[in-house]
Order: structure tokens, then C-alpha cells, then sequence
């Protein structure tokens, strides 16, 4: 953390979206986590990425658990809306507040362990229910917040700072989304800007639940040498098995690629997400493909990033329940409370 | 003595064949690449530590801030009021929000309250070394070859034509601007090291103060000829028709005290807003300021500009004068043409009558056209060697001119420049003077001082006030208007008091802070990317210059403005920085987790003839 906050002054030449707004337009509070902790430069991420796509910063709920991953969301986008739960609880709050109001988007931040310890149930539901929302691990294979302790998913083969050896295999969240019925499944790296920026965009333009599963070294007690989740061992291990352009609605798609290594994916909403293949084996639409992918990378100490599953027919929970398309706070009482008549009329079909 | 911070490291045999035609890395071992970010210090002509002196006030440690103006440019307390200030148009701040940090403005808050500095001033008498210099004319040029030669044992003799010193320090610059008190301290100053005055006497040939046996001549003599204009009704009106800097030699030495109601100035520099701010205090009812050019070609500074219009001058652009208009002998008034500017393809500007003109009736003119030089007293056949248009041939960087021993500085070396021009040319035209005097090459100069420290207190904690002040530009407090324009020894700026100066001095991004960046320490985690404020830092694949520039988070478009590169990263990518709007706060080093980035003071001296004249600023080296 740093005592001053960041200087309101900013480059006079700085890009301005439709909205009119700059990327600092996006950011929140100063961050207290520590210098170079990974999980900033997600959020540096996001807020460049949500800046780029135009998006109302007051159209924007972002939730989370507990976890330093869980105290990003304060530290981007001051305006949007904001519920900073409890530890594992992320899904239930977001599931709450999407069917009260599917007009948001929702951005929920989360970390390994508060999602694949525990949190891992409330995961594994939202994820089933294709609950249309960005899911985001900011995965650093510890528990930052309480000092360091070993993740569920932290490698078999990765110690300790001190040295302490990791008896247990990992969880791995991507084969879990994929195996679960997730939509949209991406791995990425806080290094990588180049590479998560654009997963993101695409993400928060996919309609249904999508889950970013970001490595995010924890400089504190997860970078050491012989971490698996460490900046150098990431840098070395990369194995990107796409990289995604996202092309949003108004821009014109360019056709000039070579057919084979492009494949470009129309979105629900018009919006179009360009892979490029780097792998020609993987094939991101076939659940199995995109397993075996990443299981070959794993047992060779590879970690597979980009676009890992991307199911095309995009569903969401609303569809499945059949709600109604307004939200809630957009309805009459009349209609939201329709009174003692219809609820007797409701009961007496039960009996 | 620089401090480096191993940044020229080779580029590694691995690295990726594209860097090997990309931007090569910075070499920061070069003491002006971090010279050159300190905006105000590298435009100051003297080269004065400006942020250093700033951060004293801050501290409100007075005499030291005055001290290290003082040993860099000689006349704090002159210049705080009246210097052209170049360090201001290239103050950071101003690429930032609109306005500058009022550099020269907190100088002069140096010098009101300093107190005395007797104590730290070089001690008289000094050890002679039998060496007489004659330094021509008692300008700030002369007088600063004077201050930086006196103490290594000089006899200075300083020849002036006028019984008081100061040149047009004292002649032209009016009181309302500079206080004869205040410029009497200063120039007192320099001759109580010890000067000989040869006072009210014109120097009438170079070559009979050559014969008196001098080791070195240094010509100051200034630019001393207003230009004249040659209208028709020019001769017919001469009684009325005045010419700027006489008229304001006239007014300083009391020969003058009333001017007509009605008062024409014809020219759009500084001199023409002092005479125009002259003849208001001397009882005239309606000036007016007339320039050929549109306003925004006008060579007056903004803020002079400014101060005679707060005064009631307008100021008449696109007027070009025609004819001097005369009536029973006498001047009634001024028929101008107006003009239309037209600019060419090539910019090129051409004033064009459209055909228009206007009479304005007046009393007096007074005629602020320009200076040229005039050396009638130099023999042209003693070796001093001139061009077609009369002005001696004048080495740029020694001062010298084409005979030996006999140097020129000031407005005397290439025409009307300023005071700080004229301090700067003084110091190195004195370093000349005492290579001459010792035998050795004059060629040969000394090397800069500079060194970097570290400012790094504790994690999150600097020696500097890092935290940015977004407070916008503190306006100098002025005299009541009434008063000031009934007495022309008022004056009109009153100077920041301290609460208001401490306000302004907070402002200052301390560009003398660097940010040094080590390529082996760094990680490439992106923190220092995503936490500055200000876009500066990018990581990127390398490219020619002209490109990289274009690559970077906000394309780097300041062309004046230099890229930091780092050699190659474990990636294959480099740190670069474009240092234009870097706000030096320090959050880059702040965020790094490895100490990749550090703040680092710079120091950069200009070494000058006499190391006691620098022994404040010497404290900053090593
Ligand atoms: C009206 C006016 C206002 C100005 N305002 C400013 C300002 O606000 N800020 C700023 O920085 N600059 C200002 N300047 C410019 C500045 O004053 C000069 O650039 C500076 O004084 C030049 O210094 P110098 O030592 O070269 O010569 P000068 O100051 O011109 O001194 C030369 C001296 O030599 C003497 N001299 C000349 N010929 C002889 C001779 N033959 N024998 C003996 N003595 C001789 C003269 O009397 C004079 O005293 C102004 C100039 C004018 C005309
Ligand atoms: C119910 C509950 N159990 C345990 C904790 C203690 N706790 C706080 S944060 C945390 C783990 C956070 O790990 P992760 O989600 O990976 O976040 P990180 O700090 O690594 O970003 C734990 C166990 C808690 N706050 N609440
Ligand atoms: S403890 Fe680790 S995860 Fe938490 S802020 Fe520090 S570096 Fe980031
Ligand atoms: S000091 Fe560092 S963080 Fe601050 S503006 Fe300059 S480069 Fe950016
Ligand atoms: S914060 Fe430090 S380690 Fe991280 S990229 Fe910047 S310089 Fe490198
Ligand atoms: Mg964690």
C-alpha cells in the first residue's frame, strides 16, 4: 500500500471512450494490498477493459467474498455498485441480486480460496445454474489475507515459502467449470495484459456464466522459486492455446485471416470473439477437447491459458426459470405484489 | 562523481534479434539526460537547481534558498522581480494543467526573507594575483565576470559611462518593477568584493584601455542604440517624438518628470509596456500601446502585457505607422495603416495594408521598436573583427572574440537578450578570462557536477513531498492601483507572504526527483504500469524511436521530451518512460515490489571560475 493517494492529475492526452470517460474515470480507492501483488494488475485490467467496451460505470455490480482478491473490488470502479459479502458467499449474493436485476452486469471477485475451499459448493451451483454473470478467480494458490497457508489450489509440487511440503493435488477450476456446465471458461495471467483484457471484454459480453480463472502471484508468500504460482515459473510455463480478439458490435469485422487458424464466434448480442488457434487439437467448442487440453499441459507441469470452452449456445438462468425481463425495481408494486388474492390463488395450487 | 545506476548495460547475447534494431537504452551515465527532465533547471541559462530552492522555501530555510540562486545566478532579489523567467514556459506543471510554478515569483520570497547573509558570502579581502581585468560597461554582464573573478585574486576595473551602476538594470527597468533598493543590494554586493569603479566617463576607444596593459578586456556594454523610425513628419515632430529606452534613462536618472496627457507607444515589446506603465505615472491621461502585428505575434511577455493593460493601456494590434502628424510645428498626432497577417505555406508571417487607416490624435510618442548594438569605439583595426551589420565575431562557447584577451557577453555578444542571458554569458565568459590569464586553453571547459541520491526514508516514506498538490497557480498580491500609479518609485508587486508562498511552493513536482529504474531488479509485474497516475510507463516490445513512441500507453507526441529504455527484460520487452508528464510522485517506487524503481535527487552544477562563489551548491555534490 502506499500512504498518498494517487494524484488526481492525469495525462492531458489520455483516450476517451464513447461515454467521454478515461480509464482513470474507472478506478477506485488506492489499493492496500501489497506492492506488486497480482491481483492489482487484474483490477488494472478490468478497469482498462471496461473502459475500452464503454461501459456505464453505474450499470456495473461488482461482488465478492473474503480475501485480499475479495477486497479488490473497491479499488476499481468507485461508481458501480458494490457487496463485499462473506468468505465462500459470493455466488449466493450474486445469484440474489442478478434475478432481482438481470440490467446489471455483474462482476463477481473472488480468490482459490475463497472459491475452491470454502466456497466451493456455492461455486459449483452457480456454475450449474448458468448464472449469467463474470466469475473471476484471482488465483495466487494461498490464502493471502491470512498469511499464506496452501490453497486447494496450489500445485502438488509447489512448497511453501518456508519449505513445507503440499500434500494434496489441486483443484483445478477450470476442468471443474467445464465438467459443471459453465459457458465460458478462460484461464489468463496477471502479466499478461495482453492476453486477459480481451478475455475479459469477451466474458462480460457472453450471456450466461463465465468463469476467469486468473494466476495472480501473491508477491507476499507465493512467489518464491519453487512456486508453480509464482511470476518466473508462470512466465516459463505459459502455454497460451489461443489468443482472443474481441470485436465489439459497431467496429467492422475484418475477414483477411487465415481460415483454419481463425475461427471467429458471433455472440448473443452482436458482438464477435475472434480465436485465433495457436493449438490445432484443441478445439475450444468441444467440452472434451478443451479437458484434455489442459489435462495434457498439467501432468507436463504446463499451465493451458486463453479461451479454454466457449459453448456458442450461450444460456442463462433467467432463460431457464422463465422470469420476467424487467428488474424488479423497475416493476409497479401492483405488479410486484399483486395482494392477497393472487398469493390465496398461488397456496391453493399446492394443496 | 555520478552515482550510476548500472543502466547501460549491453544488451544480453539472448535477447531477440528485433532490439537490435530498436531504440538503444538510455544512458543515464550522461549527466544531461537527468538534466534535461528538471525542465526549469535545464532552460534556466544559469542553470539555477530551481526545485532544490523551492523545497528551502518549503522548509522556510530562506538564506540557503537565496544562497543557492545566488552562486547560480547573482541577482536573486533582482531577478525574483524581473527575470524574463525561460524556466517557467517549460515548467512540467504546465504540460499538466495550464499554468506554471511561479519559479520566479518564490525566488524572490528567497530574497525578501533571507536576513542577513553576510556570513556566507566569500570573505574580503582576497589573495591578488596580479592580474588586472578591464570589464566595459556595469550591466549584469560585467558585474558577474566581476563576482566570479574577485575572489581568485583579480583586479577588476569596471569602466561605466553613467555615474551609477547596474546598466539598464538601473537606466530602464523602471521602479514600479525593480526598487532601486533592492537592486542596490545586489550590485553593492558584488562591490564590496573589491571592485575599482571607473564611473561617468564613456569609454571612447577599446584600444587606449587595451594600452593600459590589461591581461583581459570583457566588453558589456549592452545594446545602448533604440532603433528610430523613419516616417514621414519624423524630423518636423522630433520635439515630441521620444525613443523608448532614452526616455526611460531619462525618467530613472530624474532628468524627466512630465509627459504630454495624450501618450502614443509604437512597439509590442517589454520596453514598450514599461514606457506605456512609465508615462501613466508621470500624469499622461491616455496611453495607448500600438503594434504591426496581430497580439499574439507581440514579443512583450503575457504577464507584462497583462500588468499594463490591468493599468488601462490598450493595447492596438495590426496598426503600422504611417505618418507623424504635425500642426503649427507641433505633434497632434499618429496616422496609422492597419494591417491583415497572412501567413505562407511555409508559416512565414507578411503583414498586408488593407487599405485602412486611423488617426490617433496624441501629445507624445514614445518609440519601443527595438536595441541594436553600436560599437563606434572599438578601432576596427586591432584585431577585433566584425560582420557586415557592425557586430563583433563572438565565439559561443568561450565568449571570445577574434583578438586574444578581448571577450563580449551580455547584450554586447548577439543583440538585446535578459538579464539571466546576460549572468549566464558573465560566468562563462569569466572562466574564459582565467584560462586566458593562466596560459591555459580557453577551449578546454570544465565539466558539470552532478550526482544522484536516493530519497527513500522508509517503505512508503521520502526526503521530498512526493504527495501532488492539485492547487492551481497562487496570483501575486499588488499594490493598491491608485497609489502605485501616482509615484513611480512604488511598487506594484507586493510579493507572496509566506503563508501564500509556502501554498505555491507545495506545487513544484521536485523534477530533480528521478525516477531511476535498475532493468535486473525488475520482475516485470506491471505494478508501476497500473499505478501511475499519469500514463508514463509502459513495457513493451522494443522499435525504433519514431515507433516506440506511438507504442506506449498514451503515445509519447512531446517530441522535446525524452524516452527512458531500459535494456532488455527476461521477456524480451523494455521499460520505457516518456518523461513528459511524469509528476515525480514517486507511487511507481512505491509499488514496485522488488526496488526496481527508486527516487533519486539529482544534482547538477555548472562548474563556474571561482569554487568559493559554489560553495553551497558543492555541499549538494558527493
Ligand atoms: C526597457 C527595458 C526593460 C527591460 N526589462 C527587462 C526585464 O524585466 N527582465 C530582464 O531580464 N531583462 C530586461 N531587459 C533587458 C536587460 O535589461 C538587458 O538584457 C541586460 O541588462 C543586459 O545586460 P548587459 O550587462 O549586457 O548590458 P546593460 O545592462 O545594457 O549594461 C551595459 C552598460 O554599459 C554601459 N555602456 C555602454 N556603452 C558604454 C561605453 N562606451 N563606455 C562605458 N560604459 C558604456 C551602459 O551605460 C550600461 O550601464 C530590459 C531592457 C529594456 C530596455
Ligand atoms: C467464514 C470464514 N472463515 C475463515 C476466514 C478467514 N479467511 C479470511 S481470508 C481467507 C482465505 C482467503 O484466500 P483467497 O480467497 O485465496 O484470497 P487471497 O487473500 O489469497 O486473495 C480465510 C480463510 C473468514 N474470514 N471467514
Ligand atoms: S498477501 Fe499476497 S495476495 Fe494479499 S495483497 Fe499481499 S501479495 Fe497480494
Ligand atoms: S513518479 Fe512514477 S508513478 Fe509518479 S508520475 Fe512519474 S512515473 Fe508515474
Ligand atoms: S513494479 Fe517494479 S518489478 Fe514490477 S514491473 Fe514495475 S519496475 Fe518491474
Ligand atoms: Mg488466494
Amino acid at each position: 500500500m502506499s500512504y498518498i493517494a494517487k494524484p488526481i492529475a492525469r495525462h492531458p492526452k489520455l483516450k476517451r471512450n464513447a461515454l467521454g470517460l478515461t480509464h482513470r474515470d474507472y478506478e477506485g480507492a488506492m489499493s492496500t494490498l501489497c506492492a506488486g501483488c497480482g491481483h492489482d494488475s487484474i483490477t488494472a485490467a478490468l478497469i482498462e477493459a471496461c473502459c475500452e467496451i464503454d461501459l456505464p460505470p453505474h450499470r456495473i455490480a461488482k461482488i465478492s467474498g473474503i480475501g485480499c482478491s475479495s477486497k479488490a473490488p473497491t479499488y476499481f470502479i468507485k461508481q458501480a455498485h458494490g457487496f463485499n459479502s462473506v468468505h465462500g458467499r459470493m455466488p449466493s449474493v450474486a445469484t440474489g441480486a442478478n434475478l432481482a436485476n438481470r440490467d446489471l452486469i455483474y462482476l463477481g471477485v473472488s480468490g482459490d480460496g475463497d472459491t475452491a475451499s470454502i466456497g466451493l459448493g456455492q461455486f459449483a451451483h452457480a456454475v450449474r445454474r448458468k448464472l449469467n454473470m463474470v466469475y473471476i478467480v484471482m488465483n495466487n494458490g494461498c490464502y493471502g489475507l491470512t498469511k499464506g497457508q496452501f490453497s486447494a489450489t496450489n500445485d502438488r509440487a509447489s512448497p511453501s515459502k518456508k519449505g513445507a511440503p503440499n500434500p494434496f493435488d489441486p483443484i483445478d477450476l477450470c476442468q471443474l467449470a467445464i465438467t459443471l456446465g459453465a459457458g465460458f471458461v478462460a484461464r489468463s495471467f496477471s502479466g499478461d495484459k495482453a492476453q486477459l483484457k480481451p478475455l475479459i471484454k469477451a466474458a462480460i459480453h457472453y450471456n450466461g456464466f463465465a468463469l476467469l480463472d486468473v494466476i495472480s502471484p501473491c508477491v507476499t508468500f507465493n512467489n518464491h522459486a519453487a512456486s508453480t504460482k509464482g511470476y518466473e515459473y508462470v512466465r516459463a510455463h505459459n502455454e497460451a492455446l489461443d489468443r482472443v480478439d474481441f470485436v465489439p458490435l459497431e467496429n467492422e469485422i475484418r475477414a483477411e485471416l487465415a481460415a483454419g487458424e481463425t475461427r471467429d464466434v458471433l455472440l448473443h448480442d452482436g458482438s464477435t470473439l475472434r480465436l485465433n488457434r495457436l493449438d490445432a487439437d484443441h478445439d475450444p467448442e468441444d467440452a472434451d477437447s478443451a479437458l484434455t487440453a489442459i489435462r495434457s499441459r498439467a501432468a507436463r507441469g504446463e499451465v493451458a491459458t486463453g479461451l479454454l470452452y466457449l459453448d456458442p449456445a450461450e444460456q442463462d438462468l433467467h432463460a431457464t426459470l422463465g422470469t420476467t425481463a424487467r428488474p424488479l425495481n423497475a416493476m409497479p408494486m401492483s405488479e410486484l405484489c399483486p395482494g392477497a388474492d393472487k398469493l390465496a390463488a398461488i397456496n391453493a395450487k399446492f394443496q | 562523481m555520478m552515482q550510476k545506476a548500472e543502466m547501460a548495460r549491453t544488451v544480453d547475447a539472448f535477447s531477440p534479434a528485433r532490439s537490435r534494431d530498436g531504440t538503444p537504452p538510455t544512458d543515464t551515465s550522461d549527466p544531461q539526460y537527468f538534466h534535461k527532465v528538471v525542465d526549469c533547471q535545464y532552460a534556466c541559462p544559469a542553470h539555477t537547481p530551481v526545485p532544490e530552492y523551492i523545497r528551502l522555501i518549503a522548509q522556510r530555510r530562506y538564506a540557503d534558498a537565496y544562497m543557492l540562486n545566488w552562486e547560480s545566478n547573482v541577482f536573486p532579489g533582482i531577478l525574483g522581480r524581473v527575470c524574463d523567467r525561460p524556466c517557467e514556459p517549460a515548467c512540467r506543471r504546465g504540460r499538466i494543467e495550464e499554468k506554471p510554478v511561479a519559479i520566479c515569483r518564490l525566488k524572490r520570497v528567497a530574497a525578501d526573507n533571507k536576513g542577513d547573509v553576510t556570513e556566507r558570502l566569500p570573505r574580503v579581502p582576497f589573495q591578488k594575483n596580479g592580474k588586472r581585468v578591464a570589464l566595459l560597461g556595469a550591466g549584469p554582464a560585467s558585474l558577474t565576470v566581476a563576482r566570479d573573478l574577485l575572489p581568485l585574486g583579480y583586479h577588476c576595473v569596471l569602466f561605466e559611462k553613467d555615474p551609477v551602476g547596474g546598466g539598464l538594470m538601473r537606466s530602464n527597468i523602471p521602479a514600479f518593477r525593480l526598487p532601486a533598493k533592492v537592486l542596490d543590494e545586489e550590485v553593492d554586493l558584488i562591490y564590496g568584493l573589491g571592485v575599482e569603479k571607473r564611473f561617468g566617463e564613456a569609454v571612447t576607444s577599446l584600444k587606449a584601455v587595451i594600452d593600459e596593459g590589461f591581461d583581459a578586456v570583457f566588453v558589456g556594454t549592452g545594446a545602448p542604440k533604440g532603433k528610430d523610425l523613419n516616417v514621414p513628419g519624423r524630423a518636423e515632430a522630433d520635439a515630441n517624438v521620444h525613443i523608448g529606452i532614452d526616455f526611460l534613462t531619462s525618467v530613472a536618472f530624474e532628468h524627466v518628470d512630465s509627459i504630454g496627457k495624450r501618450v502614443v507607444v509604437i512597439g509590442g515589446g517589454n520596453t514598450a509596456m514599461d514606457c506605456c506603465r512609465t508615462a501613466l505615472r508621470l500624469g499622461a491621461e491616455k496611453v495607448m500601446v500600438t503594434v504591426r502585428s496581430p497580439r499574439k505575434d507581440m514579443k512583450a511577455s503575457d504577464w507584462e502585457i497583462e500588468d499594463a493593460e490591468r493599468e488601462g493601456v490598450p493595447v492596438l494590434d495590426n496598426h503600422n505607422p504611417a505618418e507623424f502628424l504635425v500642426e503649427n510645428g507641433r505633434l497632434v498626432g499618429v496616422r496609422f495603416d492597419k494591417m491583415r497577417a497572412e501567413y505562407g505555406a511555409d508559416g512565414r508571417r507578411k503583414l498586408i495594408p488593407t487599405g485602412e487607416s486611423v488617426v490617433i490624435e496624441c501629445d507624445d510618442v514614445l518609440m519601443a521598436i527595438g536595441q541594436d548594438n553600436a560599437f563606434p569605439w572599438i578601432e576596427r583595426d586591432i584585431g577585433v573583427e566584425f560582420d557586415e551589420w557592425g557586430m563583433p565575431a563572438v565565439d559561443r562557447t568561450t565568449f571570445a572574440s577574434t583578438r586574444p584577451g578581448v571577450f563580449f557577453g551580455g547584450d554586447a555578444a548577439w543583440g538585446p537578450e535578459n538579464i539571466i542571458w546576460a549572468v549566464a554569458h558573465g560566468h562563462q565568459a569569466a572562466i574564459s578570462i582565467d584560462k586566458h590569464c593562466r596560459g591555459e586553453p580557453i577551449t578546454e571547459r570544465p565539466a558539470p557536477g552532478a550526482n544522484l541520491v536516493s530519497q527513500k526514508m522508509g517503505i512508503h516514506e521520502w526526503s521530498y513531498s512526493n504527495d501532488y498538490d492539485n492547487g492551481r497557480r497562487v496570483p501575486v498580491p499588488h499594490a493598491d492601483q491608485v497609489t502605485a500609479l501616482r509615484n513611480i518609485k512604488v511598487e506594484v508587486e507586493l510579493g507572496y507572504d509566506e503563508v501564500l508562498a509556502l501554498k505555491e511552493a507545495e506545487r513544484c513536482l521536485n523534477c530533480d526527483v528521478q525516477t531511476v529504474f535498475e532493468q535486473p531488479k525488475c520482475i516485470e509485474c506491471d505494478a508501476c504500469v497500473d499505478i501511475c497516475p499519469v500514463d508514463c510507463i509502459t513495457f513493451t516490445d522494443n522499435a525504433p524511436e519514431p515507433e516506440l513512441r506511438q507504442m506506449l500507453r498514451t503515445p509519447a507526441e512531446n517530441l522535446e521530451q525524452p524516452l527512458y529504455v531500459s535494456s532488455d527484460l527476461p521477456t524480451g520487452r523494455v521499460m520505457v518512460k516518456d518523461e513528459d508528464v511524469c509528476l515525480h510522485c514517486g507511487l511507481c517506487a512505491e509499488r514496485c515490489p522488488t526496488g526496481a524503481w527508486d527516487m533519486s535527487k539529482f544534482m547538477y552544477v555548472e562548474r563556474q571560475a571561482a569554487p568559493v562563489c559554489q560553495r553551497h551548491l558543492d555541499a549538494y555534490l558527493d
